[in-house]
């Protein structure tokens, strides 16, 4: 699903440079749930942002889904994003003026879908993560867990290759973050890719695959024995 | 990039934003209300100039006598000018190609009388054109004709007001009032665009005032009438060979400014035409710059907008947004927000001007409008401008990378 080859990163601070990805070869395929750990500053977010197109690598190869991703304009990376990837991001990143089901919708309406196919889909997938209840509430009338909740519902509404998630737990409590790692783990279940960035240790080994970041460089990737999520909850 | 679904996201944002909404659309409507009410006062202005004049004819002159003030060919100084009956008549056959009518005014205060009222009014001894030179407006009976100069008759038309005083509701046509102790047979009323003190006024023939006062011939002041097709410059040329003629028949010092004096009405009245231009000029420049104002306005409320939107333009950008579509839905939404609210403060401008009429008359100020295809060239203006300005940060916020954008919390 995933192919890196030989990933350089290096970002200009004024006169000199930081090296953050120094050569990382990595692949990913189909169905795993791969967790991506390191202290800050070992450059797993930048990882993960080049991954989903957020952000270009120096050099390197990038494949996704057998499709090579390069030389990318803002209008071709907009459609790969929205055509490959979910994001589930720390900060949950929602729209405030839209209420939940109008953000679930809202890559639906990227992809130029009929507004009646689109609610219909957006509710199936709030349904899916237990917040149908809440479709017309605003954002900040939800709880943090059903915010990220409904980020990942946003995430999945688009059936995407690959779902991204950017800490997705670092700004919830354990009991809140246990839920929503037992939903990630069942949209694994279901067969959908799912690469998630941690410095949490039992977070990571909620996944079925760790890789250590360190510098810049993989310095462990090792397969683990899943803890599912639902035991904690 | 105008299907339904993206209007009904568009509106739905304006919806959900009001308080940005209300601010860009404030902006753009004030900044047309003042332009309109600007313009439409630019407008009144000129009006009011035109009507100094609207009630009189223009292509006249009025001359007036004084006294001399220095000595010539054996006159001497401080001498009355007097005006008589051949002075019109030498008028009359020394410019035949300029000339279209003269009259003689003499004003006197009388008392006039009819029954139990009596009232100090003017009268004027004029002759039948004076009707052209003052446009003097018939509403019964008629003005005089030449047979009443003839045979010097003792007939009066007497103003509208003056009816109203003396006879109530009744009708004043063939009654005798008194003009000071003579007696007048009313046969005409009239009215007058110049105001109450213009319809105050009795007509009578100028030669049966002569008769009264003696059987002198003389005359106070001159009005002659000029053809209207002689122009400007040939109105300018008369009034200089009229003004010498004058002063040589009277022995008069070319130089001096007080033996005789000519009012050019048609001079006058491109004075204050320029003089209306220069103003309207001045205002056209304020409102101008109230739509710069204006432009500037919406621009910076763009530049806020976009600011404001950083955040969620990168999250629509991560769920799959192009440039294209982000430039498209800030754009659409300043333009649809600037086009509806500045055709609003186009119209409640144009309403209040409308409804102003004349009640700022007394500011110079008489029923300001302003044309509709300028205030539309205008609103249409600051809408296009409004779009440009919006364009500038929306690019650059479509330009900025997602995960940049993401980070600016």
């Amino acid at each position: 699903m995933i192919e890196i080859k030989d990933l350089h990163k290096s970002y200009k601070m004024g006169s000199n440079s930081l090296h953050v990805l120094k050569g990382i070869n990595f692949s990913v395929e189909e169905g795993e749930l791969v967790a991506i750990m390191g202290s800050s500053g070992s450059g797993k977010s930048t990882l993960l942002n080049i991954l989903g197109m957020l952000d270009e690598a120096n050099s390197g190869e990038y494949t996704l889904d057998g499709v090579p991703i390069k030389d990318l304009n803002e209008t071709k990376a907009a459609k790969y994003r929205n055509k490959f990837l979910g994001f589930v991001f720390q900060s949950f990143n929602l729209i405030n003026y839209k209420n939940a089901m109008e953000n679930v919708a809202l890559p639906l309406y990227y992809q130029k879908m009929g507004r009646k196919e689109r609610q219909e889909k957006a509710l199936k997938y709030l349904g899916q993560v237990g917040l149908t209840e809440w479709a017309t509430h605003l954002p900040n009338e939800l709880s943090g867990g059903q915010k990220q909740r409904v980020a990942i519902a946003r995430a999945m509404a688009a059936e995407p290759k690959v779902l991204l998630a950017d800490e997705p737990t670092g700004a919830l409590d354990s009991k809140t973050s246990y839920e929503v790692m037992d939903l990630i783990q069942k949209i694994n279940d279901q067969g959908n890719t799912i690469l998630v960035v941690t410095h949490e240790e039992d977070i990571a080994h909620m996944c079925k695959r760790i890789v250590h970041l360190k510098d810049g460089i993989i310095v462990k990737d090792e397969k683990v024995k899943q803890v599912r999520a639902s035991e904690y909850v | 990039m105008f299907s339904r679904d993206n209007w009904k996201e568009i509106f739905e944002t304006i919806q959900k934003n009001k308080l940005r909404t209300f601010l860009s659309g404030f902006t753009v409507a004030l900044g047309i209300l003042i332009f309109v009410i600007l313009f439409g006062f630019g407008n009144g202005l000129i009006n009011t100039f035109n009507d100094f004049f609207a009630d009189d004819a223009t292509n006249v002159f009025y001359v007036f006598r004084g006294r001399t003030t220095m000595p010539y060919k054996g006159y001497k100084s401080n001498r009355q000018i007097e005006f008589d009956n051949s002075d019109l008549a030498d008028i009359e056959k020394n410019f035949p190609l300029f000339l279209e009518y003269t009259t003689p005014r003499i004003s006197r205060q009388d008392t006039v009388k009819y029954k139990e009222e009596s009232n100090s009014y003017t009268t004027q001894a004029v002759s039948p054109s004076h009707q052209y030179a003052e446009k003097t407006i018939m509403m019964k009976g008629r003005f005089l004709n030449k047979n009443d100069i003839k045979d010097k008759t003792k007939y009066a038309i007497i103003g509208r007001l003056v009816e109203e005083d003396l006879f109530g509701a009744k009708t004043s046509i063939g009654k005798y009032i008194d003009i000071g102790g003579s007696s007048f047979k009313v046969v005409g009323v009239f009215q007058d665009d110049g105001g109450d003190n213009e319809e105050r006024i009795i007509y009578i023939p100028y030669t049966t005032r002569q008769l009264i006062e003696k059987n002198t011939d003389e005359i106070d002041q001159i009005i002659v009438g000029f053809k209207p097709e002689i122009g400007y410059a040939g109105a300018m040329a008369f009034e200089r060979s009229l003004n010498s003629f004058i002063r040589e028949k009277k022995y008069i010092n070319p130089k001096d400014q007080n033996g005789i004096f000519i009012r050019n009405v048609a001079d006058q009245l491109k004075q204050n035409q320029q003089f209306a231009r220069v103003l309207q000029i001045i205002v056209g420049f304020v409102a101008f710059g109230t739509i710069i104002a204006g432009i500037i306005g919406i621009s910076n409320i763009m530049v806020f907008v976009v600011k404001e939107r950083t955040k969620e333009l990168g999250i629509r950008k991560a769920l799959g947004a192009t440039p294209k579509s982000v430039i498209g839905t800030i754009l659409l939404e300043s333009v649809f927000i600037t086009t509806i609210s500045g055709f609003i403060g186009m119209l409640i401008g144009i309403a209040v001007l409308s409804s102003l009429g004349e009640k700022l008359k007394d500011f110079f100020i008489t029923n300001p409008y302003i044309d509709l295809t300028m205030a539309t060239v205008a609103t249409i203006v600051l809408i296009i401008f409004g779009a440009i300005a919006g364009y500038v940060p929306a690019r650059r916020a479509a330009k900025i990378k997602p995960i940049v954008a993401l980070r600016d919390d």
